[in-house]
């Protein structure tokens, strides 16, 4: 006999357990996600299309769908400019406190986001410590549009600059002196040496800072007044139909957002292989 | 090359080119440095600031008393709960997931680990919303558990449900890349060496994954305390006995108790800052043993 066919392999049968934890993970995954998750489509379901049509298109969803995702927009983009010189600082450059404030980047993860609601209104509210600087130039943040892209735009932040840090760690140095050594100006260098190295990071960053606003509910309904039409987010409209006691019409729009935020996660799994096959080149 | 023969014998200067072109000049790294400080400042630093100036705005008597009241205590109380109950759950299914995941090949791996992850991009409101379609009056076992007199929706269960299932994949998901990153081998020299499948658990798996367990368990605490839309949705608000502690702040502030909702928002920042601060620690932690 081939002593080599004898020889144990590192197989499933090694280590004991493959049963039990794969069954535990399936049973407990099934109960607490899949099946919950399940009920909302077999709601909408039970529904007419024109029925279903009337729930996710009246002009007071569609307003705040626009509001949502416009909102999310532009905090997502505000945050990938301020979280590229955030995290470019935070890695090259070194300065007292840098610790601190690498720490203080995942406050919006950590505080409650009821918290970072009544916190955020209180200061960009009329007498508030940015809000009365604000105020006489006719500028109002509080209970507008631009208060639902603050509240967003905090939520955000942590997701861009935790996305690059890495991938800023990684960069090679002899890249940008091969491009200095070449003649490039330090200008050149970034624009066509690093920042296309980051355009997939930049861009995961963004989806997942994006994702996260177009869901986020605590932080907003706070500052953002609520007015129908006007400064109502999506999660907010789904509360309102819960208090209603409309059930189906909440599920319907829960179930568009759903299906909206399913999108947005396997293009966020395509981004984070397509930046890990780039950074592997 | 006669540079490089010149530098290696240590008689030339370090060539100065290389610095020049890899650093930004002053002027640059100043602005830089000073924008992202600002903006930090502004977004991050004023927020948590303000929940503490606001919660002593009336002195600490008033502060001590927001805090003591008893409905903020049990806010606190069923906060606890609900953490108490959602953050082990958690961490016994990330440790079992990350081990069949990490230890095992079988079919359906990626498609397992991407819904692992589901519930983070799930909005709050929407893992809410789906236990009360489940369990709610009107829900698929809402008649059964009203014939049984059991109250889920608008009681402490499914307060501790939506927590669950909001911090879902936390635990899970730091195991996994670590355990996978370690690989097997210990595990098949005790197993081999005639330890039993339990001690290998104990004596060689936990020991090696406690600090990622430890970073999983204090992000899932934090969510899990601070969590605010899935919770608004399945508690009913009711004073004393369905409010956690984030709710408890919405009600004071709605009711214009600015002081009393920032005492017990502090609370809540506290918190914050204590896990941050820990997360800082493990990580340096981490960073030192792998050096």
């Amino acid at each position: 006999m081939n002593p080599a066919v004898t020889f144990p392999q590192p197989s499933r049968r090694v280590l004991p357990g493959f049963g039990l934890s794969l069954g535990f993970t399936l049973t407990y995954l099934s109960i607490i996600v899949l099946i919950p998750l399940a009920a909302a489509f077999l709601k909408t379901a039970g529904m007419s299309w024109g029925e279903f049509v009337a729930a996710v298109a009246s002009p007071r969803v569609l307003a705040s769908y626009r509001l949502s995702f416009l909102a999310s927009m532009a905090a997502g983009l505000v945050d990938v400019f301020f979280g590229l010189i955030v995290a470019w600082v935070l890695v090259r450059y070194s300065f007292p406190g840098r610790r601190i404030i690498d720490a203080l980047v995942d406050l919006p993860f950590a505080l409650p986001t009821a918290v970072a609601g009544i916190a955020l209104t209180t200061i960009y509210a009329k007498h508030g410590w940015v809000g009365r600087w604000l105020e006489p130039h006719g500028i109002k943040v509080a209970f507008t549009e631009i208060g639902v892209f603050v509240a967003l735009t905090f939520i955000g932040l942590p997701f861009v600059v935790r996305t690059l840090q890495p991938v800023l760690m990684e960069l090679e140095p002899e890249i940008e002196e091969a491009a200095a050594s070449l003649g490039a100006s330090r200008w050149k260098t970034l624009t066509r040496v690093i920042l296309p190295e980051l355009t997939p990071a930049l861009l995961t960053g963004f989806a997942l800072a994006f994702a996260r606003a177009l869901g986020e509910y605590g932080s907003v309904v706070f500052i953002s007044g609520n007015m129908p039409m006007r400064t109502e987010i999506v999660p907010l409209l789904i509360i309102t139909k819960l208090e209603q006691y409309d059930y189906r019409g909440a599920t319907a729009i829960a179930v568009v957002m759903l299906v909206a935020s399913f999108l947005m996660l396997l293009l966020i799994n395509l981004l984070q292989k397509w930046s890990r096959r780039y950074h592997r080149v | 090359m006669a540079a490089i023969v010149a530098n290696s014998l240590g008689s030339q200067p370090p060539p100065t080119a290389a610095p020049r072109a890899t650093h930004d000049p002053f002027w640059v790294r100043w602005t830089l440095t000073a924008v992202a400080l600002l903006f930090v400042l502004f977004f991050l630093v004023l927020p948590l600031a303000a929940v503490f100036t606001e919660a002593l705005r009336k002195g600490v008597g008033a502060y001590f008393a927001a805090v003591r009241d008893p409905d903020a205590i049990a806010s606190i109380k069923l906060t606890l709960i609900a953490a108490g109950i959602a953050v082990p759950a958690n961490v016994v299914f990330g440790v079992a997931a990350s081990w069949a995941i990490a230890k095992f090949h079988f079919r359906g791996k990626s498609l397992l680990t991407t819904l692992i992850d589901l519930p983070f991009a799930v909005s709050p409101v929407i893992s809410g919303l789906i236990f009360v379609l489940v369990f709610g009056l009107q829900g698929w076992f809402g008649g059964w558990l009203a014939e049984h007199d059991l109250k889920v929706i608008f009681a402490v269960p499914g307060i501790v449900l939506a927590t669950t299932f909001i911090t879902f994949p936390f635990v899970a998901r730091e195991l996994i890349p670590l355990m996978q990153s370690q690989g097997s081998d210990e595990e098949y020299a005790a197993i081999t060496l005639g330890a039993s499948g339990w001690q290998t658990f104990w004596r060689v798996t936990v020991p090696n994954i406690k600090w990622g367990l430890l970073y999983g368990i204090i992000l899932c605490n934090a969510r899990a305390m601070g969590e605010f839309g899935a919770v608004s949705v399945v508690s009913g608000h009711i004073r004393g006995e369905t409010n956690t502690m984030p709710l408890h702040v919405e009600i004071l502030y709605n009711e214009f108790n600015s002081v009393a909702a920032f005492a017990v928002a502090s609370l809540l920042a506290l918190l914050a800052i204590f896990t941050l601060v820990l997360k800082a620690f493990i990580e340096w932690r981490h960073a030192a043993s792998r050096r």
